[in-house]
């Protein structure tokens, strides 16, 4: 039992991180249609970033809380900093191009920002500071669930939580519903089509910053080429619960995430990757639009 | 009366194939004029290139005597011109409600849009109880009466409108030119009336352009037109 509880624990933790990210991804696609492949190296920027302004204040000598806070909101603008700028070098110019044309945009994007940490930081794992504290009331509970699991699963159920009110209730928020539904009518309505796109890069680019922070203090240790891992993960993640669908993103990492952990758990690590594309392979026989996603009917 | 919209010597483009030639026309406050012309003609184009959703590549597009040729489409909407475009583009995964608060997207009197939306509801009874409702799960008619109480939530001066009769129930079609009216009357709201329906809108309006081929052959007063033999044999069916 005691076993079980850990494995579920764990799944929920690799969910989280997954769910994250899958939302920026879901998100944009909501919105223009594009798989944005350089998602996960700002996942990993956002790592990067919370190592580096990490390292700053310990030398400077601040406490161990407030680094993590301060790391995560540096991160958080950082790496949204860094989504609102792909998107304007490398999707803007392409908007009316052929849908492959972005594509392959976003997966040199992803190339260029994976070699460009690579060689501006370096190509050897780093380790990660333990950011976070640990909790006096789970010393008992210590072999089911860290500390650091329980700060994860916590940020994501928030995070979750405040971007799907910000969608339903926010002037902002409608505005990028409407304009993933019809862009021409939004325009037409006075929306700033452009400004909505580039608050979704921004809100998704601030998740997965979120995600690649806490993850990397969970882990103990990062390297540029995370991202690309757990941008496929996520990807799958969202697909498998619907690309565009915001709930659909939470469900399908929470659902990866789970069969990874029992799969490692009950069978071997090394079945990890064939579980979860075995699980991506039959729903998208049996429901090809994913768990809560809409089957468009073609318009003629 | 002064000129509410001018269009002078426009020439709009899809890509290279040209829709509209030397299109000149002019509208006066107050007024409702309508464009009519067989399916093609470039009647959904004009309205688009004033709207700024097709740029004009030659000529200039004049709303209250100011260019706003180069202008972005949601610069335009908040000078206070306002589109029910064709096939209606309601949001089909917002509610009525929500509908209604996207057509007052540009405005920030929150008191003001309240007084609005129960406009809305007092003008179309319907929309009150669909309130809640996804927009993508009403009829046609009731679409189309969403379509026009989101423009006007706007408040447009000048409000465009493309087929409001399309794929419509004569009754309804009576209901909503019947309100077409109203706003124009009581809103002083001008009324620019896209239709293929040309019996119906040279009824309701004051002076009608003719539109073939991306050009405008004809324009009269709407008595006029509705008399004239061209006009009878092509677009009236007499």
């Amino acid at each position: 039992m005691e076993y079980f509880l850990e494995l579920l624990l764990g799944g929920l933790t690799r969910g989280s991180i997954y769910a994250l990210i899958a939302l920026g991804y879901t998100m944009v696609y909501g919105i223009i249609e594009l798989i944005n492949f350089a998602h996960g190296e700002i996942y990993m920027i956002g790592a990067f970033t919370g190592l580096i302004v990490a390292g700053l204040l310990t030398m400077l000598g601040f406490p161990g809380a407030s680094i993590l806070a301060i790391a995560l909101i540096c991160a958080v603008i950082w790496s949204a900093a860094y989504g609102y700028t792909i998107e304007k070098v490398a999707y803007k110019p392409l908007r009316g191009a052929p849908r492959l044309s972005p594509l392959i945009s976003a997966i040199g994007m992803s190339i260029f920002l994976q070699n460009y940490v690579m060689l501006s930081q370096t190509s050897d794992f780093l380790p990660f500071p333990e950011l976070i504290p640990e909790f006096g009331f789970l010393k008992e509970y210590n072999s089911v669930m860290s500390s650091s699991e329980l700060v994860i699963v916590a940020a994501t159920i928030l995070s979750c939580i405040g971007l799907t009110l910000f969608i339903k209730f926010t002037k902002l928020g409608k505005a990028m519903r409407a304009t993933a539904q019809n862009r021409k009518m939004a325009m037409l309505v006075g929306i700033n089509v452009n400004m909505v796109i580039s608050a979704t890069f921004i809100i998704g680019s601030s998740l997965a910053a979120v995600g690649g922070v806490l993850i990397a203090c969970h882990v103990g240790q990062i390297n540029y080429y995370i991202g690309f891992i757990a941008g496929i993960k996520a990807f799958t993640a969202a697909v498998l619960g619907g690309i565009g669908s915001i709930p659909g993103a939470m469900i399908g990492a929470l659902v990866l995430g789970l069969t990874e952990a029992f799969a490692t758990g009950y069978v071997s690590s090394d079945y990890e990757d064939v579980f979860a594309f075995s699980l991506l392979v039959l729903i998208l026989i049996f429901r090809p639009a994913g768990i809560m996603g809409k089957e468009k009917t073609q318009k003629v | 009366m002064p000129r509410m919209l001018e269009l002078k010597n426009i020439n709009s483009f899809y890509g290279n194939i040209q829709a509209l030639y030397d299109v000149s026309l002019h509208i006066d406050q107050g007024e409702i004029v309508t464009l009519i012309g067989a399916n093609g003609a470039g009647k959904s184009t004009t309205l688009m290139t004033v709207c700024g959703l097709v740029q004009a590549r030659t000529g200039e597009v004049l709303y209250q005597d100011e260019p706003i040729t180069k202008m972005p489409p949601n610069k335009i909407v908040g000078q206070g011109i306002c589109q029910v475009p064709e096939g209606r583009l309601i949001f089909p995964e917002l509610t009525v409600r929500e509908n209604l608060d996207m057509g007052a997207f540009m405005r920030s009197d929150k008191d003001g849009i309240k007084r609005d939306i129960e406009y809305s509801y007092d003008l179309f009874p319907i929309l009150a109880e669909r309130r809640k409702q996804e927009g993508g799960t009403l009829s046609g008619g009731e679409q189309q009466m969403l379509a026009i109480a989101r423009a006007l939530m706007a408040r447009p001066r000048l409000l465009l409108l493309d087929e409001p009769s399309m794929g419509l129930a004569p009754l309804i079609v009576k209901q909503i030119f019947e309100i077409i009216r109203k706003v124009n009357t009581e809103h002083n709201t001008t009324i620019f009336l896209v239709e293929q329906n040309a019996n119906l809108a040279l009824k309701i309006g004051d002076r009608g352009y003719v539109m073939e081929n991306g050009r405008i052959v004809l324009t009269d007063t709407c008595d006029k037109l509705l008399a004239d033999e061209q006009v009878k044999k092509a677009y009236l069916g007499l």
